[in-house]
């Protein structure tokens, strides 16, 4: 069951498997035999005049479909570009019948008309029946496609259809690109650079808060209709690449890559162009290793890795990186109880021995002995406390007091602040101060502090230790200087 | 241009599939039916769950299910034959059951995995639902796209195929036989299986279905567990759509799995009544769809759908409840009972 595995050992095996393909390729049809070592010479010494076609023309769509993809990703329109791109094969072939060549600016104007039709009628059906958003796209998205497919299969019996080329326009095929679709696709590609620069407070304005952008006068209807009509540009160049049914792919998946990788909208942009460039040349990259292998799944499959690897491992929203935060964070907030239990102890003794018996400290926090003593182990590897060899005792090192200190301090600053400024009852507040005591940070416990007058009683009468206190009782503290800007996140 | 669309020979084209050529096209509207009233019906819980792209997602994904299914079926049945000494280009019958078998299992697999992959996705990180359908849906076609043109001598499978089926090429089918009497091609055999166990499963499960599409909240206090109906919806989903995969591809079926139900939900608001009518429409456009391809020389598949499309068009229009011309008549009427005039305080004081 080779093919079984394959399907199970992931996408990245996948693309080493499709980087193996020419051997294949060569059996299926090819006169000679083409090695893979060969073709990565040529594309990369970038001989070919049809090759180079096809790599720039990668480039473009990528940076295009990247950059208006990110806005559709950001106002969940995600799926209007799927629509968007299948609506428009009844305009290809349209612009085909136009004199029956591949005349690329009778297939661009035929093809956009096409789209924007496709969007006009998904509001429509929206806005004068009852069906649901979902619905209406997907019925435009098949119909559309289906009269399309007529057209398509109508020409193709045509006794000059046959050699047309237009089959192209289904999966792509990056190496027919010729000389006038890339200056179209570069004039494109300029126009929507530029009219994204000029109109980005508008664009931003209207994908986050329509609402707020229609109090401050930007036309929201016109800002969409021009957006619509520029996807539906990108779209079209993308065509000939990437093909009519997955080019909403190279919209959406670049874009939600750039997604999970920030967010800030410039960088979004900035790294959705990125990824759809690298996509569109590993694309092209790949389709060539073989013989008359179609470009825009390959496309496809790059940028889906791609977006595997953010998936997992994008900075603060992958998923691997969150559960590593999430293991250490629980970490923490465990070594911190056990800490605070060490300084209740201390404190119910009046600070008149130096350590705690193992089995105070489970007595405390009703734990077995062994688990207090795993506990107190991993305190002692980080610094925090030491337990002598034979002694069933825990000793706080000053880094260790210092640290219990500071928990407790922030403990009992928001148990006394939820009782004065909140109107709490005392009875009320332990459980959220356990869950805030982690998370406080230095500057906001100094605005504590002063808003609650410096005050050296919590609400059950207990001491709560200033940060003088701790200063001076073991040296320096780093802290940084009171200033009452709040919580901050540490950069 | 002009020689794109021929001339309406009423002969050839409306007397003929019913008449002379009724052992072609008698199948191939039968089967044309078939595919859209199991689409349809299992549509219209796609549409009352907002779950259209769902199937869309399902419909593409079924490739690679299929792709590898063939591929492995064919490393199997080869070893099978190597064994015993099979030739099997003198012998394909022996492909048959481990095909089928393969089929159906790809087809289940993908639909899981697709459900799956779109839920991980979109609990696990901020991605949207539409995005995570969208990232979905379009790898796994891709997958499916570069397995079947790697692994083109394997795979009886081409691009046309996946895009608009071939649905004109059930007659020429194999028959199913049973002992000598030639039943049906086996394509519409299977098709009609899958469609009254579509049929059958409604029946049984009405109840289930019903509740759980339109609250899930009553649906589990009573006692119906939704995730387990959301998942057994969808592979039987991609049981329906591949086996309606050969005849009409991959993106029509999503028309024949909306079209039926959005046109019966424009003119009813009853849902048995819908089901009723998404069964007339799928006959509705199969016939018409039928013709048109006669007439226009063109994809058949295509075709059913166009119709389908027209016939939607229409119950826009001119549905008594919803339409565009009923709405936009009685918003006439109702602005000749005001005066002609401004609306006035003493219009509204008189009444």
């Amino acid at each position: 069951m080779k093919y079984l595995r394959l399907n199970l050992i992931g996408w990245i095996l996948l693309l080493f498997m499709a980087a193996l393909t020419p051997v294949h390729a060569a059996r299926i049809g090819d006169i000679t035999e083409i090695s893979v070592w060969d073709q990565t010479v040529r594309f990369f010494s970038f001989k070919d005049p049809s090759l180079r076609y096809a790599l720039t023309g990668a480039i473009l769509l990528g940076l295009t479909c990247g950059l208006l993809g990110s806005f559709l990703v950001v106002r969940k329109l995600a799926l209007l570009g799927d629509t968007l791109s299948h609506a428009v094969l009844p305009g290809v072939a349209a612009g085909f019948l136009w004199d029956m060549d591949k005349n690329p600016v009778a297939i661009f104007i035929g093809a956009t008309v096409a789209g924007l039709l496709g969007s006009f009628m998904v509001t429509r059906i929206t806005t004068t029946t009852k069906l649901k958003e979902d619905t209406a796209l997907g019925m435009v998205l098949a119909c559309f496609f289906g009269v399309g497919i007529c057209l398509v299969t109508m020409i193709q019996r045509l006794p000059s259809g046959n050699k047309s080329g237009i089959d192209k326009f289904l999966f792509g095929q990056a190496a027919s690109l010729g000389q006038s679709d890339i200056q179209l696709m570069a004039v494109v590609t300029l126009l929507t650079f530029g009219l994204v620069w000029l109109f980005y407070k508008e664009l931003l304005t209207v994908s986050f808060d329509p609402g707020f952008a229609y109090s401050v006068m930007i036309p929201v209807a016109w800002v969409h209709h021009g957006f619509m009509l520029l996807l539906a540009f990108s779209v079209v160049i993308a065509l000939q690449a990437v093909g009519v049914v997955l080019v909403s792919a190279m919209l959406i998946t670049p874009a939600a890559t750039a997604y999970l990788m920030t967010d800030r909208l410039h960088r979004m942009l900035l790294f959705a162009c990125l990824t759809g460039m690298l996509a569109g040349i590993m694309g092209a990259f790949f389709s060539f290793l073989g013989h008359q292998l179609p470009t825009g799944p390959f496309m496809v499959l790059s940028a889906a890795v791609l977006f595997a690897v953010a998936f997992f491992f994008a900075p603060s929203h992958g998923v691997v990186i969150k559960w590593w935060t999430r293991r250490s964070r629980s970490g923490r907030v465990r070594r911190e109880n056990t800490l605070k239990a060490v300084f209740h102890v201390l404190e119910q003794e009046k600070f008149r021995q130096e350590g705690v018996t193992l089995v105070e400290l489970a007595e405390l926090r009703r734990q077995t002995l062994d688990g207090t003593e795993a506990s107190c182990l991993e305190l002692v590897r980080l610094g925090y406390g030491t337990m002598p060899p034979g002694e069933k005792a825990f000793y706080l090192t000053p880094k260790g007091m210092r640290r219990a200190q500071t928990i407790v301090r922030n403990h009992r600053l928001w148990e006394l602040y939820l009782t004065d400024a909140a109107n709490y009852s005392p009875d009320h507040v332990h459980d959220d101060a356990e869950e805030i005591e982690h998370i406080l940070g230095e500057d906001l416990v100094r605005q504590l502090e002063r808003q609650l007058n410096f005050a050296d009683r919590d609400p059950h009468g207990k001491p709560i230790p200033s940060a003088e206190e701790i200063i001076s009782a073991h040296g320096t503290v780093q802290s940084s200087p009171p200033t009452a800007t709040g919580y901050r996140k540490p950069s | 241009m002009s020689e794109m669309i021929p001339a309406l020979d009423w002969q050839a084209i409306f007397v003929a599939p019913w008449t002379t050529e009724f052992s072609i096209y008698g199948w191939i509207f039968l089967m044309g039916f078939l595919v859209c009233a199991a689409c349809g019906l299992a549509g219209n819980y796609l549409i009352l769950r907002r779950m259209a792209l769902v199937g869309d997602a399902i419909s593409h994904s079924v490739l690679p299910g299929l792709a590898i299914a063939f591929l492995a079926a064919n490393a199997w049945t080869n070893r099978q034959a190597a064994g015993e000494g099979i030739d099997l280009a003198v012998e394909p019958s022996g492909h048959g059951i481990s095909y089928g078998f393969a089929i159906f299992m790809g087809a289940l697999i993908a639909g899981v995995l697709t459900t799956l992959m779109i839920e991980i996705i979109h609990t696990r990180t901020r991605i949207k639902q539409d995005a995570a359908i969208g990232i979905t849906f379009s790898t796994l076609f891709a997958f499916g796209v570069v397995l079947i043109s790697v692994y083109a001598d394997k795979v009886d499978l081409d691009a046309d195929c996946v895009l608009h089926g071939e649905i004109a090429f059930v007659s020429i089918q194999p028959f199913f036989t049973i002992g000598t009497y030639q039943l049906a091609p086996s394509p519409v055999i299977r098709m009609g299986l899958v469609a009254f166990l579509t049929l059958g499963l409604m029946v049984v499960f009405y109840k289930e279905l019903l509740v759980s599409s339109f609250d899930p909240g009553l649906a589990s206090s009573m006692g119906i567990n939704a995730t387990f109906v959301h998942y057994a919806l969808m592979c039987w989903l991609s049981v329906i759509v591949v086996s309606a995969f050969e005849a009409v591809g991959a993106i029509l079926v999503i028309a024949m799995l909306i079209l039926p139900g959005a046109t019966a939900s424009m003119l009813t608001t009853r849902f048995p009544i819908v089901l009723m009518l998404s069964l007339l429409h799928a006959a509705a456009s199969s016939v018409l769809g039928l013709h048109l391809a006669i007439w226009l020389n063109s994809s058949t598949a295509g075709c059913m759908v166009v119709a389908g499309a027209g016939i939607f068009c229409v119950a826009w229009v001119f549905s008594p409840s919803q339409g565009i011309l009923p709405n936009w008549l009685k918003r006439r009427q109702n602005s000749k009972c005001l005066p002609s005039g401004e609306i006035g305080t003493e219009t509204v004081g008189e009444s």
